[in-house]
């Protein structure tokens, strides 16, 4: 298993000029993306859409084919929303970086188990709707030494990490949030990205 | 008016509309406005656009599998600098709504949604629950919409596109007939 920072710091090592999207607890503010990101002008964090991070990563990577677009996306958010497996399958954007946190919990409402937890295979899944490649770790050795050559692949490509999961029971209103929300993300990549 | 007066008047109020709407009316828009993509889930009100529209090399088609990926989907498309429309049916508003609140209104997406119109009738007496509520759910949402029911309402689809851009914020057009073939 694999703790949520040290994935996030190891996808951040092979990052290049990516633009990243992150959802639950792969952006939370204290164990995860914010804590380790070296270019925030280019992050966005998606929540409150019910699972449809990897859906609007979809679009982003759609848009900008130039660049490497990686979305890191919760066990609890992608069965949300499967669907996408297919829609991101059919469009089968080259430059699309598919990471699963599965950490089998809802852990930002109190860890509650996702349906199907320790049934479903979310490689598999990807590799039935048609994905490029898909992969599964459950060490962090064993993602770092794979990290360069998958993201010399094209895409669309998913990444299963078993994660550790870490619970947030403290009362929503008294959470450390990121100070960067999806509204002010939004504005900032948009302009940056049409500023060329 | 009985069972059979009111199917023969339906089909003939059918065969009207169908005369009078075309795709190549809502794509010569499209393409006014220099939209790039559509993201759709195919209805029976759109149906006929989608030969049309694989074949117009301006605007590239993304299928979905749901309509709530449609408006995030837009969202990562118009953040990448792109012009986006979502095509999808009204039953698909209501599947959509958390999509529509988080990645159109809360956000700014200036969105236009072109939305079949399921169960419209002009004489207002569609026992559809799909025509009864859309109209109702976005007043509650505060989008405004146009309706579109042949050629000549053609161009509230730029309307509707100078709409969102003016005030950043998602729009709906909502296709009240089937298209001509």
């Amino acid at each position: 298993m694999i703790k949520n920072i040290d994935a996030c710091r190891a996808i951040e090592e092979h990052r290049g000029d990516a633009l990243v999207v992150t959802t639950m607890g792969a952006g939370n503010a204290q164990f995860g993306w914010p804590q380790v990101t070296n270019n925030q002008a280019e992050d966005i964090p998606v929540g409150g859409a019910m699972g449809k991070a990897s859906s609007f990563a979809l679009g982003l990577a759609l848009a900008q084919p130039g660049k490497r677009v990686i979305i890191m996306d919760g066990d609890g958010s992608l069965v949300m929303n499967l669907g996408t497996l297919t829609t991101i399958s059919e469009t089968a954007p080259p430059n699309l970086y598919h990471f699963v946190f599965e950490n089998g919990v809802y852990a930002v409402t109190g860890g509650q188990p996702i349906p199907a937890k320790g049934k479903i295979n979310f490689k598999e899944m990807a590799q039935g709707a048609g994905y490029a490649a898909a992969y599964d770790f459950d060490n962090l050795e064993d993602l770092a030494t794979n990290l360069d050559g998958i993201f010399q692949q094209k895409g669309p490509v998913l990444v299963n990490l078993r994660i550790i999961p870490e619970i947030e029971n403290t009362p929503i209103h008294l959470r450390q949030r990121a100070k960067r929300n999806t509204v002010m993300a939004v504005e900032e990549v948009r302009q940056a990205l049409s500023a060329g | 008016m009985g069972q059979p007066e009111r199917e023969e008047r339906t089909r003939m109020v059918d065969q009207q509309q169908e005369a009078v709407l075309h795709p190549q009316a809502i794509i010569s828009e499209l393409k006014k406005n220099r939209i790039t993509h559509v993201v759709w889930l195919p209805d029976s009100e759109t149906n006929f656009m989608y030969e049309q529209l694989l074949a117009e090399p301006s605007v590239d088609l993304v299928p979905v599998a749901r309509e709530g990926e449609t408006m995030a989907i837009a969202a990562g498309l118009w953040v990448g600098g792109k012009r986006p429309v979502a095509l999808i049916q009204n039953t698909g508003i209501f599947e959509s709504g958390d999509s529509i609140r988080g990645l159109g209104l809360d956000v700014g997406q200036p969105l236009v949604m072109l939305v079949g119109y399921r169960g419209w009738d002009r004489h207002g007496v569609s026992p559809d629950s799909a025509a009864k509520f859309i109209e109702h759910i976005l007043h509650a949402w505060g989008i405004n919409y146009y309706l579109v029911e042949t050629d000549d309402d053609a161009w509230r689809i730029s309307l509707a596109m100078e709409e969102a851009e003016r005030e950043s914020r998602p729009v709906a057009v909502l296709v009240g007939t089937e298209f001509g073939a």
